[in-house]
């Protein structure tokens, strides 16, 4: 049997987390199609298909697919779900709205947000927030899988030519409409998928002081991150939260400042690559998960860290 | 209008989770356990709505084991006019809890279905989006904005590329996310005025809905430990670590 495959676009570009779905997906079987629901989605299908991990392309292709609503989805995918074994996204926003519609009208128990393919039933995924990692077997004759985009590379994007085959829309929803969508646009990169994160915590002790955070940032071409206290002392917007609660991240490299490392926080940054902690309680749980640790005053070790940055030639981007 | 709220009990997002020794889950005996973070946030939503006249009643139920009258007895102090616990013991997966909030929804008739995007014990993010689905109704995941209008809610989801607006008819269901608004605190007087509030108990059997397993949990382990780092002395020596040694600068 076959794996289907729901690419996230914009009808222009594939998001590129449906890459690293991709790979995922020909780990559980070589047979991955990948299905685009899309309005004039064409170059999305043309480029999905140079894709060498990818067999074939469906793609449905209707004017009343040119938002992404996820009861418009579900019906085409439930229409073409009796040929596959697996139905695979991205454990992202996209992913979470659709595949449990999916998985509930085909009467599957789901399973969420894997980090490890170990065979075709069965998979590793985290729980309370990383805290612990499950090994879970569905018994399911379709398997509803969504899969965590940082735990897999994404596939090559270039050297494959699969089919492209045009399949049939389904009816439209008329329970839900789109509005509209507004994108932050910001030069910074994403918190969920920045390769360095640069959080605060109380320690800031004021809103005005994550200036020298921003700078910071700003250098390393970082998102901005923050601990649940921050957040909770009003000192920035719950967006940039990191922990159980807010976002998890996996960045290269995450610095925590000012932050003493509770619990709910390591649960959303512990997996990050190289962890920095900057301190002044030398104490603080947040040392037992760093890397490089400095026991220093915050006001005084960002301006300089600032400084000794800017004496680098280069700075990875 | 009225707006049934479902709420998880789950361990508190601040104890340190411990797997046990057999593999066979984590430690939950004498663990603190709370109401589920974001579905604090949907009976907030509820109760405002409430409070702004647009609502007549607000339900909470719950599914899970005895205790979590507890959690429905919280929802309760905060606003919440009665509550419904069904009982299950054990893990149950969102599936199940699906089927049986369904039952409840074909019992309650309410025009809204609130709840928490996800639970932070199990980290499906699911029950809401299932529910949907076995309703017909439409689904609103990861509200941060709720405007409720006259047959339809207009609501603000928090995705990955900022956010989304979206008109759904009612009934629909919504999943709430933590920037919907901020929850309160019971008052003491609150807090006994909400044990004098009807709490109806259930059980999944007498419902009809079948609660078995449907994943099997082969088992579940510690994260890898992260190998002890080094104090560094200065701000000089951590830059010049991260740039050749870790070579992420």
């Amino acid at each position: 049997m076959s794996v289907l495959l729901i690419a996230e676009h914009n009808n222009k570009e594939v998001k590129p987390f449906t890459f690293n779905a991709i790979s995922a997906a020909s780990q559980i079987n070589e047979d991955v199609h990948v299905l685009v629901i899309g309005s004039n989605s064409e170059e999305v299908a043309k480029s999905i298909s140079q894709v060498p991990n990818v067999k074939k392309v469906i793609n449905v292709n209707n004017p009343i697919y040119e938002n992404y609503i996820a009861e418009n989805y579900t019906s085409v995918i439930i229409k073409l779900s009796g040929n596959y074994s697996h139905i695979i996204c991205s454990a992202n926003t996209f992913g979470k709205n659709l595949m449990p519609r999916v998985a509930a009208l085909l009467d599957v128990s789901q399973i969420s947000d894997i980090t490890k393919v170990i065979s075709e039933d069965t998979f590793q995924r985290p729980i309370y927030a990383g805290n612990a990692f499950a090994t879970v077997k569905s018994n399911d004759k379709i398997k509803c899988v969504t899969i965590r985009p940082t735990s897999f590379d994404p596939a090559p994007t270039s050297g494959g030519s699969a089919e492209i085959q045009n399949g049939d829309a389904a009816e439209a929803t008329e329970i839900t409409k789109f509005i509209k969508k507004e994108e932050i646009k910001s030069d910074r990169p994403e918190l969920g998928t920045a390769r360095v994160v640069v959080s605060g915590g109380r320690g800031m002790q004021s809103g005005e002081n994550f200036k020298l955070i921003t700078a910071v940032a700003d250098k390393l071409n970082a998102a901005i991150g923050a601990s649940r206290a921050a957040v909770d002392a009003g000192y920035i917007t719950n967006d940039h939260q990191v922990g159980q609660t807010g976002k998890v991240v996996v960045p290269d490299l995450y610095i925590a400042v000012g932050i003493s490392g509770a619990i709910q926080h390591l649960a959303g940054m512990k997996e990050s690559k190289v962890i920095v902690a900057i301190n002044k309680d030398g104490e603080a749980p947040i040392f037992s998960v760093a890397d490089y640790g400095l026991e220093a005053d915050l006001f005084d070790a960002l301006p300089k860290f600032l400084e000794e940055l800017n004496k680098l030639n280069t700075i990875q981007k | 209008m009225k707006i049934l709220v479902a709420v998880k009990r789950v361990i508190d997002y601040n104890v340190q989770i411990r797997v046990k020794e057999d593999n066979s889950g984590v430690v939950t005996d004498n663990v603190k356990m709370s109401t589920n973070p974001p579905d604090d946030n949907a009976i907030e939503e509820a109760v405002k709505i409430k409070e702004a006249g647009k609502a007549k009643e607000v339900v909470v139920v719950s599914v899970g084991e005895e205790k979590a009258q507890e959690t429905v007895r919280k929802a309760l102090a905060v606003g919440a006019d009665r509550g419904i616990l069904v009982k299950v013991d054990g893990v149950i997966e969102p599936l199940a809890v699906s089927k049986i909030l369904k039952k409840i929804v074909e019992k309650e008739k309410p025009d809204l279905v609130f709840m928490g995007k996800q639970a932070i014990d199990d980290d499906c993010n699911q029950t809401g989006q299932m529910l949907a689905a076995l309703l017909n109704w439409p689904q609103a995941t990861f509200a941060s904005k709720i405007e409720v209008k006259e047959k339809t809610l207009e609501v603000t989801r928090e995705v990955d590329e900022g956010l989304e607006t979206i008109e759904v008819n009612v009934p629909a269901i919504v999943t709430c996310d933590l920037r919907l608004n901020e929850p309160r605190y019971a008052s003491l007087p609150n807090i006994m005025k909400a044990k004098k509030k009807p709490i109806e108990q259930i059980s999944a059997g007498d419902l009809g809905v079948d609660v078995k397993s449907r994943i099997e949990q082969i088992k579940v382990e510690e994260p890898p430990k992260r190998k002890a780092g080094i104090k560094v002395a200065s701000v000089e020596e951590l830059v010049q670590k991260l740039k050749n040694e870790a070579k992420v600068i």
